[in-house]
């Protein structure tokens, strides 16, 4: 199932937590909403649910509108951050309770409910635990238990929040293959909200990168971790620093000094942004250079902390990586020019 | 804040569709709101009203006069004393139980508290029945006391007796899960640092359950005034003697003075209100959960 | 579970503790109960044991014994039934809904366990009489509250109130809203959503409330007799009997209904515990 969301707003007492919103989402996708807290990123999960409404803007479920439809109506797979499963019912009766509660003619006979059950607690790995009551299960059981009974009601489209937040380091990233794995074999429409951006560049098709209320960025782990869409998208995934820098005829300046990097297009201030691994040692006068403040071995390289002067005021922090081979001296001064980097106009 | 919003909006009325699935319809609200309160008037507020209403029905000076009255007064004086002696002894019980259950880990605990909760789950007239038993003319105690000129039955200490039984858990169920909630750690520190039992207790524990001790001592205070099955059975209802203010109202109702006794519920009913004030007060001012126990 | 920890593997009363004053407070409580409590109600049950079977069931043969117990644990059972039903309800509406007055009402759900009973006795006795403020509205249907059993069951109720809502609010105040949200994306309507998946959840709370309101209106006195009419076999409930019989000097009736309501009252406790216990161990949490 296709699903485009067209211009979405949703306030809460005036304020806006989503704004101007608009995302398509392919049939088959698997789609990581990715941002820091109060991005927005579960506002856009729930409205998509129907589980909130939006102020303004579309829903498409291929194409039909949904932003009308009830939470009940729309059919949608819903795993809650902590996994909300009844805990009166046994694990049989949590799964098969979307099939129990439709009405009249649509809803299965027994046989058929129990049937289906046992099918979707095979599928997620958990045969012979069907009379169990939920709080007899470990953390990534209930989990599976919550994604089963989502997928009972055959969705539309499968929506997970937070989906391996209330889990331990280990178990998560188990899941987190498993996951993957779910997903490639049933083909479901899949959107998964999480603050973990290794979690969403490992597991997602594309990531939706979201910041105050807005999408900065949708792509593949390669485009939002390689080409950065803006400032924010480059320092919120992976490591970087960045300097403001001014551009004049081909050259960027660093304090009115050339850094020895050409940038091809461009005139006027600017912020300048790199990772730490995207640099150079170099031995020339113009290039970026500083006090090494602080030395740390990071698993097969090692990370320099160095302080750019600033005239008059607190110095520019940035973090670089230097080769093992290089002698690195704490206070000594490095040079180096980024071999990889993006200006944005500031 | 999320949910806040929710309820505003069901308030000016959104468009149905847009409703939380976590809730009910504008309409349903409504239905549920207007049957609780049907039945809270029915059996809650207009009881409340209707004492004092009772009460003022020949005006304020037939009020007066009836709590003027000998009878009246001495019933007001003996309810005082009652309750002066009996709430002071279940504070003291109500502190040495709740810091011997909730500082330390002993075998038996569960059983000792469910002998502290006995007497809300015995008939007041039972509680009265007991001491009857046990100090009446036809028992082993009650002829031997009397031969020493001691009279417990249909005189003040069997009032006393029966109210404290009846009255016995109140402090204790208030402060034990309070005590127990704020654990061991800050009394744990204090003897660390070189104070005694005591000082540990009035510095460090007491400032820590102050507020769950006064709601415990103004429930104690308030079931002491108003316990009416239990000291009926042991008083012997004679008159400007042994009848408490619940006694008193007792015969003046079934004298088809109704003012009067009105005039004297109102009294009580006075003294719950301002409980229940203060309890509410004490939870807005220091947090609910200190001052919700089950009686 | 506590002795696995202890070393020496030697029976001992209390976990060594560094805090003072356990044998004085201990010993100064169990002094206290003994003396108030246990010894009296000891009494009770050794003159009770004194009756002998036969003595015993000569009274329990007795019809007027008999109607007077039916009375008392058939209109604490309806009454609780009530407050079960209106209980949820009151609770509900004070956790889930915002409305001009709801703190008021909070704070007044309690009046039962401040106001003496002979208070609300003698109002609801007032109140429902035929020509009170709400007997009379009952009377064109030719409908008697006070001075008949159903004058008892209002008593009841207003006893009983506090106790379904005050043991069921807490539990409802920590619902996990999602629960509720993740049966209504598996298609449930609100009402599937309330009876299938709320209200089996609070079961638990409110059987306890409710045998906590029926242990209360089987052993009250106060309110009920003034609005009872105390009729014999119709209105008599067993407290009653037992002053009765008490101002007859019949101790031997007094003490034989008392062990009876006594041991009953027991068996609540018991049933209430076993009922948290129970679903503590299954859904984990009481």
């Amino acid at each position: 199932m296709e699903v485009s969301i067209k211009n979405i707003r949703k306030e809460f007492d005036r304020f806006a937590a989503l704004n101007d919103v608009s995302l398509n989402i392919a049939s088959g996708e698997l789609i990581a909403l990715l941002g820091p807290s109060g991005s927005g990123k579960t506002t856009l999960l729930r409205l998509i649910a129907g589980l909130d409404f939006p102020t303004a803007g579309k829903i498409y479920f291929g194409d039909e509108d949904a932003s009308h439809r009830s939470v009940q109506d729309r059919n949608v797979g819903f795993v809650f951050q902590h996994y909300a499963l009844f805990r009166h019912m046994t694990v049989a009766e949590n799964i098969g309770f979307g099939l129990k509660v439709r009405s009249g003619a649509s809803r299965p006979p027994k046989s058929e409910i129990r049937r289906r059950v046992s099918e979707l607690l095979e599928m997620v790995q958990l045969s012979g635990l069907e009379d169990r009551y939920p709080n007899q299960l470990s953390g990534g059981q209930r989990q599976r238990v919550a994604l089963a009974r989502a997928m009972a009601i055959e969705p539309r489209i499968l929506l997970l929040d937070e989906p391996f937040g209330a889990l331990d380091a280990k178990v998560r990233k188990e899941l987190r293959r498993w996951l993957r794995e779910f997903h490639d074999r049933t083909g479901h429409t899949t959107v998964f909200v999480t603050h973990d951006q290794e979690e969403a560049l490992e597991l997602a098709d594309r990531v939706v990168v979201m910041s105050g209320g807005k999408i900065e960025q949708v792509g593949s782990a390669d485009d939002v971790y390689d080409r950065p869409g803006s400032p924010f998208v480059f320092s919120f995934i992976g490591e970087s620093s960045h300097l403001p820098i001014t551009l004049r005829g081909g050259q960027i300046l660093f304090q009115g000094q050339s850094i020895g990097v050409v940038s091809e297009s461009g005139e006027g201030a600017g912020e300048l942004f790199f990772r730490p691994e995207d640099v150079q040692l170099v031995d020339a006068a113009d290039a970026l250079y500083g006090k090494v403040t602080a030395c740390r071995r990071l698993a097969g390289t090692r990370i320099a902390e160095i302080d750019i002067a600033n005239e008059g005021n607190a110095p520019y922090h940035v973090e670089i990586e230097v080769p093992l081979y290089e002698p690195v001296a704490l206070g000594s001064d490095l040079r180096f020019r980024p071999t990889r980097w993006k200006v944005f106009p500031g | 804040m999320v949910e806040d919003i929710h309820m505003t909006n069901a308030i000016v009325g959104e468009p149905p569709e847009f409703r939380n699935p976590a809730s009910e319809s504008p309409a349903a609200k409504a239905a549920l709101i207007l049957a609780a309160l049907v039945f809270l008037t029915f059996f809650l507020f207009l009881p409340l009203v209707s004492v004092f209403v009772e009460a003022f029905r020949k005006g304020a000076g037939e009020y007066l006069a009836a709590l003027a009255e000998p009878d009246a007064v001495s019933a007001i004086k003996l309810t005082l004393l009652v309750a002066a002696i009996s709430v002071p002894l279940n504070l003291v019980f109500g502190l040495a139980a709740a810091w011997a259950i909730a500082k330390f880990e002993f075998k038996g605990k569960a059983f000792l508290i469910t002998l502290i909760d006995l007497p809300f789950s015995i008939s007041p007239v039972i509680s009265g029945l007991v001491y009857v038993l046990l100090f009446g003319s036809h028992s082993l105690l009650g002829p031997w006391l009397k031969s020493y000129g001691i009279e417990i039955l249909f005189a003040v200490p069997g009032i006393v007796l029966a109210t404290v039984f009846v009255t016995f858990p109140f402090v204790a169920r208030e402060l034990i899960p309070l005590m127990e909630d704020q654990g061991t750690g800050d009394e744990e520190a204090a003897l660390s640092l070189g104070a005694s039992g005591w000082q540990t207790f009035w510095y460090i524990t007491l400032p820590n359950i102050k507020w769950g001790l006064l709601y415990g001592v103004l429930l104690c205070n308030a079931r002491a005034m108003g316990e009416f099955g239990a000291v009926s059975v042991v008083s012997g209802h004679i008159r400007g003697l042994t009848n408490t203010m619940p006694l008193h109202v007792e015969i003046l109702y079934n004298e088809y003075n109704f003012v009067a006794a009105f005039a004297v519920a109102s009294l009580l009913a006075l003294l719950a209100l301002v409980t229940l004030a203060l309890k509410t007060v004490l939870e807005l001012r220091f947090g609910a959960g200190n001052t919700g126990g089950k009686h | 579970m506590a002795d696995t920890t202890a070393v020496s593997g030697q029976w001992r009363l209390k976990q060594p503790s560094i805090i003072p004053g356990f044998g004085m407070t201990l010993g100064f409580s169990l002094a206290y109960l003994s003396l108030i409590i246990l010894i009296p109600i000891a009494g009770l049950i050794w003159r009770s044991a004194s009756l002998g079977w036969s003595g015993f069931f000569s009274v329990l043969a007795d019809t007027r014994t008999q109607d007077a117990l039916f009375i008392s644990f058939g209109t604490a059972f309806v009454a609780a039934l009530i407050n079960a039903i209106f209980g949820v309800i009151v609770a509900w509406i004070l956790v889930r809904y915002e409305f001009p007055g709801r703190r008021l009402i909070d704070a007044m759900v309690d009046l039962p366990f401040a106001l003496p009973t002979a208070v609300a006795g003698i109002a609801l006795a007032t109140l429902y009489a035929p020509k009170g403020w709400i007997g009379s509205l009952f009377m064109p249907f030719d409908l008697r509250i006070a001075f008949t059993p159903l004058g008892i069951i209002v008593a009841l109720v207003f006893i009983g109130l506090p106790f379904v809502v005050r043991t069921v609010q807490p539990v409802m105040e920590e619902i996990d809203r999602e629960v509720e949200e993740a049966a209504a994306t598996l298609g449930a309507n609100r009402f599937q959503t309330i009876t299938r998946v709320l209200l089996p959840g609070l079961m638990p709370a409110i059987l306890t409330g409710f045998a906590l309101a029926f242990a209360r209106g089987v052993g009250e006195y106060g309110s009920v007799i003034f609005i009872a009419g105390n009729i014999p076999y119709v209105s008599e409930i067993a407290p009653l009997l037992i002053v009765i019989r008490l101002e007859e000097f019949n101790y031997a009736g007094a003490t034989a209904i008392a062990t009876i309501m006594l041991l009953i009252s027991f068996t609540m406790l018991l049933v209430i515990n076993l009922i948290q216990a129970w679903s503590r161990r299954r859904y984990g949490h009481g």
